[in-house]
């Protein structure tokens, strides 16, 4: 009988610490069937970020680094300089990359490193139970803003893909959302690229994704899912913000 | 074995390159800018990486992901590019990745001045980052050291999975002085714990430093003070002239040492009984040898280009055996030959003539 659905091999079989309706469980199925699908299970280093996926290496079977908060993309050119054939990724939070490791994304963008980064954008700071994140929207409640982000006092939310889309350096930028059945495989199909393309040595690729945190929103895992189609995806629109010319989606 | 005129600075780049290191990450600042510099001609002709990094902060981060991946490798700043890295050291110790922190001193607080200064050695020696840990630290005294002590410190740093530092200023970074170069090393990543991609081993390795579970940080901390108590025991490294039949035995490291040592060649021509302890390691710190001095009688002064930072070992290993004085400078600038000639005569007692 021919096996149609399994566990993905790069990702070993133990129970996450995730909340329920959490989707960084699903991002991290996406991200093993990546690396399945390539065949590149035996030189791929994840780097795991400060944040609600710390422990990310407990749930991949590839070889791991936990960095500090934000640095992640400078640990990744660390690993990726010594060892320039491995498949070098990062997985990092919203609070991670956007804010105390603004100048590590940026400057790992700009300067084309051939390294994939999962950015899980949940618009809080997860792990720390909820606070005001670079990306919380206009008007969001969080622990921190507890009246709702006030723009006027602390200004506007961070688009990640746009910013990066200023630079020369990222040979390839998307931003996916993982809400319903049809997203998660467009997802699916991003992240499968951006790890695609690092292994053809096309540079710098990153992939955001649009994630739930229904824990720190305060709501059911459907009230949740609903809300990034409703609310996240209006202000953070779904779309290719590098292409690739020389890699198309099919064969990539 | 090749004899070569080298900057301080220099001999210790290409010391660092003659050891086998291939990966350099770090941002300018005076005074230590002759090293990347160096290292941006010299990298590509050993097939190794120089990458300027956006701050200090990729640097020691950059560090990390190298040294975690197997590689040799180096990074060096100066004071305040060094307080940066502390959150990056912390977690060097705390995965046990090894690589070398090169600090050319300079004066601080603050933004202070880029005249040599030896008031980082509380950074260096006692922690500097969060946790509890410890560096090895070596103290050059010579370019010839500057290149035999980061070859060595290349070894410890892989043989005790740690972070070593070599603390410096600018004026031994900037010295031309003769040195003899050791032939061209090569050391491959390819260690057993490294992140080099699973290569058909059957478990991930891992580089980490979070111990969530109590008792999980209770076990990594055994482990690292068991390692630390390794390297206290076994990696005093020292330089004792003529301390057996001093009265008055003068403690300096690095800059300092060099001026002290050219006021007691003058004290003994004129037959003082004056001798020299020069730590070449500032942690572990040569404690017994300075104990067993104060036990022979001695009395000692320490001279520092700070307001007093290892005086406090000093007077720490001596415990109250001896009577211990300090001679500071504190403005940048390094103590003439005159000065501590003078503070050491002071000192002497009466008929302290051989
Ligand atoms: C230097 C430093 N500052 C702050 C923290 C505390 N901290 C841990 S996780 C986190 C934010 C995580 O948020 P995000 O990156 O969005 O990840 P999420 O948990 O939402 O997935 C913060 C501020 C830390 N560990 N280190
Ligand atoms: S706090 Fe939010 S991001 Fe973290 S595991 Fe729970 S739901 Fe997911
Ligand atoms: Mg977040």
């Amino acid at each position: 009988m021919k096996k149609i659905f399994a566990y993905p091999r790069a990702l070993s079989p133990k129970r996450t610490h995730y909340c329920p309706g959490c989707t960084h469980g699903i991002i991290h199925r996406l991200v093993a069937e990546a690396i399945d699908d390539l065949g590149i299970q035996e030189r791929t280093i994840g780097i795991a970020p400060v944040g609600c996926a710390v422990l990310a290496y407990e749930y991949f079977d590839v070889d791991f680094l936990e960095a500090a908060h934000g640095r992640a993309p400078a640990v990744a050119t660390g690993v990726k300089r010594v060892h320039p054939e491995a498949i070098v990724f990062s997985y990092q939070g919203d609070g991670d990359l956007a804010s105390i490791g603004m100048a590590e994304i940026i400057h790992a963008a700009t300067r084309g490193e051939n390294i994939t980064v999962i950015f899980v954008n949940n618009t809080v700071y997860g792990m720390t139970g909820g606070q005001m994140a670079p990306t919380t929207l206009p008007g969001q409640k969080t622990t921190t803003s507890p009246y709702g982000r006030d723009t006027a006092t602390v200004g506007y939310p961070i688009r990640v893909c746009e910013l990066l889309a200023t630079l020369d350096g990222p040979a390839y930028l998307e931003r996916v959302s993982v809400h319903d059945p049809q997203h998660i495989i467009k997802a699916g199909r991003a992240i499968r690229k951006a790890f695609a393309l690092q292994v053809a040595g096309k540079g710098f690729s990153l992939v955001e994704v649009l994630s739930s945190c229904p824990t720190n929103w305060g709501m059911t895992p459907t009230q949740a899912l609903r809300h990034i189609k409703e609310v996240l995806v209006p202000y953070y629109p779904l779309g290719v913000f590098r292409a690739p010319e020389e890699v198309s989606g099919d064969d990539a | 074995m090749e004899r070569v005129m080298m900057k301080g600075n220099e001999a210790l780049a290409e010391g660092a390159i003659r050891a086998g290191c291939r990966f350099f990450f770090g941002y300018p600042i005076t005074p230590q800018n002759e090293i990347p510099e160096y290292m941006a001609r010299r990298m590509p002709e050993v097939g190794g990486v120089f990458l300027q990094a956006e701050s200090e902060v990729s640097a020691i981060n950059m560090v990390y992901g190298a040294g975690g991946a197997g590689g040799r490798v180096l990074t060096s700043s100066s004071s305040p590019g060094i307080s940066l890295k502390q959150e990056g050291i912390s977690y060097l110790v705390g995965a046990q990745v090894p690589c070398v922190i090169v600090n050319v001193a300079r004066g601080g607080p603050g933004l202070g001045g880029l005249t040599p200064s030896q008031s980082d050695y509380f950074q260096a020696t006692k922690g500097g980052g969060h946790g509890d840990y410890r560096l090895l630290v070596y103290a050059p005294g010579n370019a010839q050291e500057m290149v035999d002590l980061i070859g060595l410190a290349f070894d410890k740093a892989e043989a005790y999975r740690n972070p070593v530092m070599i603390l410096t200023d600018a004026i031994m970074g900037q010295m031309m002085e003769p040195v003899v170069l050791p032939p061209l090393r090569e050391v491959s990543p390819d260690k057993p714990w490294a992140t080099t991609g699973k290569k058909g081993r059957s478990k991930p390795n891992l580089i980490n430093s979070l111990g969530i579970v109590g008792e999980d940080l209770e076990r990594i901390n055994v482990e690292l003070q068991a390692k630390f108590a390794r390297m206290a025991a076994d990696e005093v490294r020292y330089e004792a002239d003529g301390v057996e039949d001093a009265d008055l035995v003068v403690v300096a490291y690095g800059t300092s040492s060099r001026v002290v040592r050219s006021a007691i060649s003058r004290l003994r021509q004129e037959k003082k009984k004056v001798g020299l302890l020069r730590p070449v390691t500032l942690w572990p710190f040569p404690q017994q040898i300075l104990a067993e001095l104060a036990a022979a009688g001695k009395r000692f002064l320490v001279v520092e280009m700070s307001a007093g930072q290892m005086v406090e070992d000093v007077i720490l290993s001596v415990n109250d055996r001896a009577k211990v004085t300090f001679f500071g400078k504190l403005n940048g600038t390094v103590p003439t030959v005159k000065e501590v000639y003078d503070r050491i005569m002071s000192l002497l007692p009466e008929g302290g003539e051989e």
